[in-house]
């Protein structure tokens, strides 16, 4: 979220009950994104024999960053001082220490802050659960996506919502191109490459075997993104309102440019195309849901449904990556698409909010591609590095045998289904 | 007594079971199975990702009869599941050594 410094925010004391509610119900807003929202997104494209690893995975995820959030995680993302060289902020609210029921942050208290901030925290892992799908050990699946918290989300967070580096240079994302879906994007396809392509892929069939889970979960991604995007504003207010109606177009947009080009290319429009275009329009309009007008929002989602449709069959079929979800072209690609083309629609010219004084596209479309960068360079480097420690822990992957007969049944002794 | 065994349509399984009810069968036991003979498969598309399904859902309904019915049953059988189209099914008819009807204990026609 993009801090405006207002004379409001220097009186300090006054909690905003409008500001406060809206903040609590963004914050759930966003948890359903990841509980059920993703995990039925996800699930639902798998194999029947790996639903609940995925459920599982979700979950998991969710509970330890809850936790790593708290003890770690919030204070080394928005603490006063820097660690590590900058890398991070300081441990002065680890524990959240000093975090009490009349502390606050802004107009809300800082509870229902650290709250928030703690969805992006989880679902920014769980997102990346896609690049290894129905090959991964749980154990360490967990291991590697609570250290990745730390080392690659934390930091990234820091220097471009905690006062860090990037926001100082005026990097503009308001609600995590780069913190959530850069560097979901890149950390999936990184895992991908590191641990390898299915058995079979691409030749044996790997359809989807349940579509109605992934398009509920699809709906409730939508629906949860308005406080994703909205919340961000960390105000009941305009800049809100808006955010969330820009959010909404860039959904409405990139299902239909995603559809549209699949008709063209493929001869149908699929369910599994238009819901896979939303996710794209919404992550691509995600950094710039605070700063563009809805004529910029539209042309940023049509954008997103065909470059995220387009660099979808470039990974799967021409380098025929398993990055078995997609989580790579629509959230990595749909990110830097998006970070970028905040640039050019902040503009009062081009609909949007206004660039700060002095500042033209050129420069900004700069800065904007010196953060992607950065983020690709510091996600992908450090992700390798976690992958290959934790393998040396305990396997990444399961056996070739284990996989067949897939992870409910191997890792859980469990089935998803009775019927 | 045989077994007649006819793989359908799924979407003729209600017509057949009004027929066979029609020619005095009292029973039948139905399952769901996939298969082709000469009716081609489809193709499905997900995400770019093309698949070619060569199996395709069908009916089977198995029917224990008296010998004496067995020609009604088959007719009734091809009459409700034909379309005309490839892929309307086949029926086989098998000996059928031994029934036996599980509550009472009776055994051969009497337990059909």
């Amino acid at each position: 979220m993009f801090l405006v410094l207002s004379p409001a925010a220097f009186a300090a004391e006054g909690l905003d009950t409008g500001d406060t509610a809206w903040m609590m119900t963004s914050t759930a807003l966003v948890l359903f994104m990841t509980l059920p929202g993703l995990a039925l997104f996800y699930s639902g494209l798998v194999g029947n024999r790996n639903v609940l690893s995925v459920m599982m995975q979700c979950f998991a995820i969710a509970c330890g960053a809850s936790l790593i959030w708290v003890i770690a995680g919030y204070s080394l993302t928005f603490g006063e001082g820097q660690l590590f060289g900058g890398l991070t902020g300081g441990m002065g609210k680890g524990l959240l220490a000093g975090v009490g029921v009349d502390s606050t942050s802004g107009s809300i208290p800082e509870s229902v802050f650290v709250m928030f901030q703690m969805t992006f925290a989880i679902i920014t892992p769980a997102l990346i659960v896609g690049g290894f799908a129905e090959r991964i050990r749980f154990s360490s699946m967990l291991l590697f996506s609570m250290l990745w918290l730390l080392v690659v989300y934390v930091p990234v967070a820091h220097w471009v919502w905690g006062g860090g580096w990037l926001a100082a240079r005026g990097f503009m994302d308001f609600a995590g191109g780069a913190v959530v879906h850069i560097n979901a994007g890149v950390g999936a396809l990184v895992a991908a490459l590191i641990i390898g392509n299915r058995k079979g892929f691409p030749t044996t069939q790997m359809a989807p075997h349940n579509l109605p889970f992934t398009v509920a979960g699809a709906g409730m991604l939508w629906v949860g993104w308005f406080g994703f995007n909205g919340g961000s504003a960390l105000a009941a207010n305009g800049a809100a309102g808006m955010a969330i109606l820009v959010t909404h177009l860039g959904a409405a947009a990139g299902s239909l440019a995603w559809m549209s080009c699949e008709w063209l290319r493929f001869g149908k429009p699929s369910v599994l195309g238009i819901v896979t275009g939303m996710v794209a329009g919404l992550g691509t309009i995600t950094p710039a849901s605070g700063f563009v007008g809805p004529g910029g929002a539209i042309i940023i989602g049509l954008s997103a449904g065909v470059v995220c449709f387009f660099a979808t069959l470039l990974i799967k079929q021409k380098f025929k990556i398993d990055d078995s979800l997609d989580v790579f072209p629509v959230h990595g690609v749909g990110g830097c698409l998006g970070i970028l083309l905040t640039a050019i629609f902040v503009s009062k010219s081009y609909g949007g909010m206004g660039l700060p004084e002095g500042v033209s596209i050129g420069h900004q479309l700069g800065v904007q591609a010196l953060g992607a960068v950065a983020t690709v360079a510091w996600c992908g480097i450090s992700t390798f590095v976690l992958l290959k420690l934790v393998n040396m822990i305990v396997a990444l992957r399961v056996s070739a045998d284990e996989e067949t007969e897939g992870l409910d049944l191997v890792l859980h002794e469990e089935r998803g289904y009775d019927i | 007594m045989k077994l007649v065994t006819a793989i359908i349509k799924p979407f003729r399984l209600d017509d057949v079971r009004n027929a066979l009810s029609e020619v005095g069968v009292q029973g039948m036991t139905v399952i769901e199975v996939k298969g082709f003979g000469r009716q081609r498969g489809h193709t499905e598309l997900y995400r770019g990702a093309e698949y070619v399904v060569d199996f395709l859902p069908k009916a089977k309904v198995e029917i224990a009869v008296a010998d004496d019915r067995v020609e009604a049953v088959v007719e009734a059988i091809i009459e409700s599941a034909r379309t005309g189209k490839v892929g309307d099914g086949k029926i086989f008819v098998t000996d059928l050594c031994e029934v036996h009807r599980i509550r009472t204990g009776e055994v051969g026609e009497s337990a059909l």
